[in-house]
């Protein structure tokens, strides 16, 4: 619940406004060569640009102990699947 | 309640409309809500690992054919993709404002901001559809129809089989809200939501950011590949 | 008097109550049914498979068929038995009750679980009136996806509709343990059942996805060529693996929590005891839910994944055993000095403890990776699952479903023939599946209708035993049908056992208490209720 907390038009059309402002960034970004760091850009604003959302649109700012648990544990576990998964796929070259 | 317009209080209400009520299981209406809104956390939750096994699929295939899953990407048009991401963002906008709408008792303005939200999910999807024919034109949508000239045409394809899974997938979760939004839209025409009694709206909104998230991951990750180089 | 009289079962008539009801008691029953049925189905497979299995050649059933029955019976008992009959039956039933509330969070949704559960079981049934599948329940690529000509994607279909039932029992489960307790009812004074469930529930929602995404791209191969594990586009058949069993491990624990917790109920109301470390089992609930996310490589030690990958696999399998291991010495510290009593239930309970301590060390030998390169895909691996799926589940939901039926029907079981079957059961689950440890060590590989000669003396012990089994099981679907009509008609508290729900009648109103309870005890305590009695029955008193 978002206890009541009435987020104002202000705060998201502001929000808006970031999410627009870093969609432009992550394209330019794309397109300038920063070797192997694009990725990790491109990542870095994708997710702020999530947490945004997450927080503002999405209420989690002013939202109860167990949303903000469970946004957390969606994520912890998908950095799990993915983690763990990878462990396999980057040590298939160690034994040459 | 009382700086609600007057439109919101002399709309008779049917109790047919308001399935919402208290149900007989709850002890206070606060913690059905309550209840209501941390259940469909939990189910987007469980979203985000249904989602999260394709990128998990696309994460171990891009790092394993980096170079093919480039040429796959510069095939994709990116101002069709931006546009897009940018569309999407406006209508979790409009979906905010929605919501915001049905917490101060704006009746009318909760329809509105309803149907722009779904005619902006139509031009996205409108979009998809136009990339997706374009893409069936040019024999790239993976199947008997494939053909890639040039090397690396087999993981190309595999570039494509994620694109068409992931935006297929996030495509139907898009229409699938729409599709409820649009029956919101009726309920909310009837005067179903009010400032104490929005859950629906609110758990709708969660929903449509969610889709709006993975496309904020989508779009970079499968448009923007290797176009730092010339 | 007659609204006294009323309970959950006669408020109201016809199938049209009964399928659009929104009580979880009479959606738990609706479970019962379906689960029973499907359990039976998949017996109807095993028998057949340990029929062939009584002589060395493959006399019965050629290859493709019998690659068909083990699939059948996989899927049906694992996906449409193990992963909902106690969360479905027991866990719909009791948790409301237990925790004071006149209903599941979601009923809707929870009537919907069970028809969503259904259709898949339509699915999976279409499947099999279509000649099966032949893949082995766990679906490989690229054998599923490309060379099988079985009716693979219905029972995927089949496969998803039943985990998307689970995730939204999940969901369900949660939220009412989190919102719908009663008065006075902490989390620290919860029945572990209750704890046992909540786990489950954290389980359900987050593993059930990626199954449901990896039957989604497997579907995508199959019907579209969209070749998401085909090595010829760069695709790899082990990331198959790696999503599947994501969900697939996680799931035993789905299996195997809420057994846990029936245990905590059985072993406390029969040794009359509170039980001994409540604070840890309920932790060790919550510790096995999140472990057994990170152990899933076990079971591809062969499978082409890095070593590295499998030795942290390996270490981490034997950390989840630990919580584990750390319930039964709880267990049986309760029972220690407890009051013990022999009924049917406790036989069920005790059968777990020593079954379960044998295919959980035996789950440690398979997670030693230098053990599992010799035995996997052997019978040693047939016979540990079953030892925690059979010798375990199925006894704690058998134990379970006789330590409540008389709340749930209102009526008592026969004992002579409850204690009898319960001896069946244990005598020949063991008859059956420990010569299979031989085998498997012997080195007879599973999934194969034919065997060489020296193999067939334990396959036939083990064919016997399954005999016997199936005997255990028959029974009691006997006489617990007939004590439906014929029954003693049961008190509140048969047992006189400790828990919201013996404070309420059997079968329960039909919104589970006629006032709303408020708790002051501690779980399980029996002392102090023991106190609280005397205290009543002096003539001249202040009430506490």
């Amino acid at each position: 619940m978002s206890d009541h907390h009435v987020t104002g038009v202000g705060s998201y059309v502001l929000v808006f406004l970031a999410l627009m402002v870093l969609t432009a960034a992550t394209v330019a970004a794309a397109f300038i060569d920063l070797g192997a760091f694009n990725d990790l850009v491109a990542l870095l604003i994708a997710f702020t640009k999530a947490a945004l959302v997450v927080t503002i649109f999405m209420g989690v700012r002013h939202a109860s102990r167990m949303a903000k648990i469970t946004v957390v544990a969606g994520f912890l576990w998908l950095a799990i699947l993915f983690g763990i998964t990878l462990t396999d796929y980057f040590s298939r070259g160690f034994l040459g | 309640m009382s700086t609600a317009p007057p439109e919101a209080q002399t709309q008779p209400v049917s109790s047919k409309l308001r399935p919402w009520g208290k149900q007989h299981h709850f002890d206070s209406f606060d913690q059905q809500q309550e209840a209501s809104y941390f259940g469909m956390w939990l189910f987007l939750a469980q979203e985000v690992m249904f989602f999260g096994g394709l990128f998990t699929a696309y994460i171990v295939y891009r790092t394993e054919h980096t170079f093919a899953f480039t040429l796959g990407s510069r095939e994709l048009d990116v101002q069709l993709g931006v546009i897009n991401t940018a569309v999407l963002i406006g209508s979790s906008l409009t979906m905010a404002l929605a919501v915001w709408a049905a917490q101060t008792g704006r009746r009318k303005a909760i329809v509105a901001f309803m149907i722009l939200t779904i005619l902006l999910g139509g031009v996205f999807l409108g979009i998809k559809t136009v990339e997706y024919s374009a893409k069936w034109e040019h024999h790239l949508v993976p199947g008997p129809n494939f053909h890639w000239e040039g090397s690396q045409g087999n993981r190309v394809e595999m570039f494509f089989n994620l694109y068409f899974v992931m935006t297929g997938l996030h495509a139907l979760h898009m229409i699938i809200g729409m599709v409820i939004m649009a029956v919101a839209c009726w309920w909310a025409w009837r005067g179903a939501f009010t400032p104490e009694n929005h859950n629906f709206i609110e758990g709708l909104g969660l929903y449509w950011h969610f889709v709006d998230i993975v496309w904020i991951f989508l779009f970079p990750l499968l448009y923007l590949l290797g176009r730092n180089v010339g | 008097m007659s609204a006294e009289n009323t309970n959950y079962l006669n408020n109201n008539y016809g199938v049209k109550s009964w399928l659009l009801t929104i009580d979880h008691k009479r959606i738990a029953i609706l479970y019962l049914i379906s689960v029973t049925f499907f359990f039976l189905l998949g017996g109807l497979f095993a028998a057949l498979i340990r029929i062939e299995l009584v002589t060395p050649a493959g006399d019965m059933v050629q290859a493709d068929t019998y690659n068909r029955l083990f699939t059948l019976h996989g899927v049906l008992m694992i996906f449409f038995f193990l992963i909902p009959a106690i969360p479905g039956v027991l866990g719909n039933f009791l948790l409301p009750i237990m925790i004071g509330a006149k209903d599941m969070a979601f009923p809707k949704i929870n009537l919907a679980s069970w028809y969503i559960y259904m259709a898949g079981g339509l699915f999976g049934a279409w499947a099999m009136l279509n000649g099966g599948v032949d893949t082995g329940w766990t679906f490989y690529t690229p054998f599923s996806t490309s060379f099988s000509n079985t009716y693979v994607i219905s029972t995927a279909i089949g496969g998803f509709l039943a985990g998307f039932s689970s995730i939204l029992t999940g969901i369900n489960f949660i939220v009412t343990v989190h919102r719908l307790r009663a008065p006075g009812l902490t989390w620290f004074r919860l029945p572990l059942f209750v704890w046992a469930h909540y786990a489950t529930g954290i389980i359900q929602v987050l593993a059930t996805p990626v199954l449901a995404i990896t039957l989604v791209l497997m579907i995508a191969e199959r019907a579209f060529r969209i070749g998401i594990f085909d090595p010829a586009l760069g695709g790899d058949p082990v990331l198959f693996q790696h999503l599947f069993w994501f969900y697939s491990h996680p799931a035993v624990y789905i299996m195997i929590l809420p057994a846990m917790g029936v245990m905590s109920e059985l072993i406390t109301a029969f040794a009359r005891k509170r039980i001994f470390g409540y604070k840890v089992v309920a932790a060790a609930s919550v510790t096995i839910a999140v472990l057994g996310f990170l152990v899933w490589g076990h079971h591809m030690f062969v499978s082409s994944q890095s070593p590295y990958a499998g030795v942290i696999f390996s270490f981490l399998s034997m950390l989840v055993a630990v919580p584990s291991a750390v319930k039964v010495f709880n267990w049986t510290a309760t029972l220690y000095e407890g009051s013990v009593s022999w009924d049917t239930p406790m036989l069920y309970a005790l059968g777990f403890i020593g079954l379960f301590t044998i295919g959980g060390l035996t789950g440690v030998m398979l997670a030693t990776m230098g053990i599992d390169i010799h035995v996997h895909d052997t019978y040693f691996v047939v016979a540990h699952f079953h030892y925690v799926m059979v010798g375990s589940v199925l006894m704690a939901y058998l134990g379970g479903l006789h330590f409540w039926w008389p709340k749930i029907t209102g009526r008592l079981y026969p004992v002579f023939w409850a204690k009898i079957s319960a001896l069946l059961v244990f005598v020949g689950f063991n008859l059956t599946f420990f010569p299979q440890f031989l085998l498997g060590y012997l080195g007879m590989p599973r999934r194969y209708h034919a065997y060489p000669e020296e193999f067939q003396v334990l396959n036939v012990f083990s064919s016997a035993g399954a005999s016997v089994l199936g005997l255990g099981y028959l029974i009691p679907l006997i006489y617990l049908f007939w004590s439906m009509r014929y029954g003693k008609k049961a008190t509140s508290n048969p047992d006189d056992a400790f828990g919201l729900e013996w404070e309420t009648s059997s079968p329960p109103p039909t919104h589970n208490f006629h006032e709303t309870p408020n708790v002051t005890f501690e779980a399980y305590d029996y002392a102090a209720r023991e106190t609280a009695r005397q205290a009543m029955t002096q003539p001249v008193g202040d009430p506490e």
